[in-house]
């Protein structure tokens, strides 16, 4: 194996800005976010695709970014939590978990606030099974679920308009 | 590309079965030759009576298939598979490819006719499932070559299948599994196939059961001597997902289950599975 690996040059937009990095190749989509784009609302919470921690959205799916790797982004429209506020206000699912407390530590939040989005982006009514199953790769070691899904519910209450 | 860069050299597709496993060293490939900028490779299409799967066709395409809802076994093992985000990135080609012991998809098509086109540099070759998958971790493809469509027979009128998986939680494993997929004429079983996940190297197709039903009536007798012989058939290895004796015992549960369902689908009932969860 060589000593220096050759970097790669990838172009990705995330919430809605292009930019252009020179990244190496093993460098994963979550340490890309984080590290050079410092957009730390993703979060590392197992790194072994369990917990869904670091859940973005890439072209509109959900997907696990400590589980790709960042050139495999280039080209791709990224959405993390800092893409969801729009100026100044939160969105409505940001603050569905706030009004129906469905955090505590905040650690999965981000997480699951995109799961959530990519549900409501495909099923604006959802009930409870659908929203237990948009949310079943995301872990929660504090709330116990129920706030979380009442969370999703108002969020679908909120969006019904938009 | 492949052969120039040597028997180091791993494809990559949806990469939750490969990325995991190189993150814990157990993968450690000198070249990732990713195949998810190719065009083309992702795609459901029905002809000649088979389901013909793309390689890069992701668990939540085939999830979400008009098409394959024909065939609910398949639409049970992609709907089931981990979590959405998993689906939404692990494709078919790269779980047969990958061959895992624990994967869903070489369970469920081993109840149905299914070939795998492989492609290498001197063309195209067809290999049946059951001589694709050779040993954990282990398929019929050369270094150099890669999957180039999953072609699946759809079954005849009057078959009815289903797949039922047994997790702790959606992004685990399965602690075991069980795919049937049997053929009915009133309450005869004319044809059955039955495969167990998770209880061996590969997925166990338990002939013995299929036996212990095929030309007979579904009755309370020939359900339990199909459920016993299914328990024979496995060989589960004791680790943190359960005991040897306890897998044996819930693979057994979940062939007398899915059978069940297999039977109701024949009959042309809709039925809505979902994997059981501890």
């Amino acid at each position: 194996m060589p000593d220096v690996i050759a970097k790669v040059a990838v172009k990705v937009t995330v919430n809605g800005k292009l930019h252009a990095l020179d990244v190496e190749p093993r460098m994963l989509l979550v340490e890309m976010l984080r590290e050079p784009l410092d957009l730390t609302g993703t979060h590392v919470g197992c790194d072994t695709t369990y917990c869904g921690a670091c859940t973005v959205l890439m072209n509109g799916a959900a997907v696990k970014s400590c589980t790709m790797f960042a050139v495999q982004a280039d080209g791709a429209e990224i959405t993390t939590v800092e893409g969801l506020e729009k100026d100044g206000q939160l969105h409505p699912i940001q603050k569905a978990f706030g009004d129906a407390y469905g955090l505590q530590c905040g650690y999965c939040t981000p997480g699951l606030m995109l799961s959530t989005l990519q549900l409501l982006s495909k099923n604006r009514q959802p009930n409870e099974k659908d929203m237990r199953k948009a949310i079943a790769g995301n872990t929660c070691r504090c709330t116990g679920y129920q706030n979380i899904l009442k969370a999703m519910q108002f969020a679908a209450q909120n969006m019904k308009g938009a | 590309m492949l052969s120039q860069l040597g028997d180091d050299a791993k494809l990559l597709a949806g990469g939750q079965s490969l990325i995991p496993l190189m993150k814990l060293r157990f993968a450690n490939p000198t070249h990732l030759v990713d195949l998810n900028f190719i065009a083309g490779m992702s795609y459901v299409k029905e002809n000649d009576g088979a389901l013909r799967f793309g390689p890069l066709t992701r668990h939540a395409e085939i999830e979400n298939s008009a098409i394959v809802a024909k065939v609910p076994i398949v639409h049970d093992c992609a709907a089931g598979i981990a979590d959405v985000q998993v689906r939404n990135r692990g494709t078919i080609g790269g779980s047969l490819a990958e061959a895992d012991p624990s994967g869903d998809w070489a369970v469920v098509l081993s109840t149905l006719f299914t070939q795998v086109r492989c492609l290498g540099k001197n063309g195209e070759r067809t290999v049946e499932l059951k001589d694709f998958i050779q040993d954990a971790y282990t398929t019929a493809l050369a270094h150099d070559e890669l999957v180039n469509e999953v072609v699946v027979r759809i079954p005849a009128k009057g078959s009815g299948g289903a797949y039922l998986a047994f997790k702790r939680a959606a992004p685990v494993y399965p602690t075991a599994s069980a795919a049937v997929q049997l053929t009915m004429e009133g309450n005869v079983c004319k044809e059955a196939a039955i495969a167990l996940g998770c209880v061996g190297l590969t997925a166990i197709k338990a002939k013995d059961a299929e036996a212990a039903l095929r030309g007979q009536p579904i009755t309370e007798k020939t359900l339990a001597a199909a459920t016993e012989a299914a328990r024979a058939a496995a060989d589960p290895q004791s680790d943190m997902r359960g005991s040897a004796d306890y897998k044996r015992t819930l693979v057994g549960a979940l062939v007398r289950r899915a059978i069940d369902i297999a039977v109701r689908r024949a009959r042309g009932e809709q039925v809505e599975v979902s994997h059981i969860y501890a």
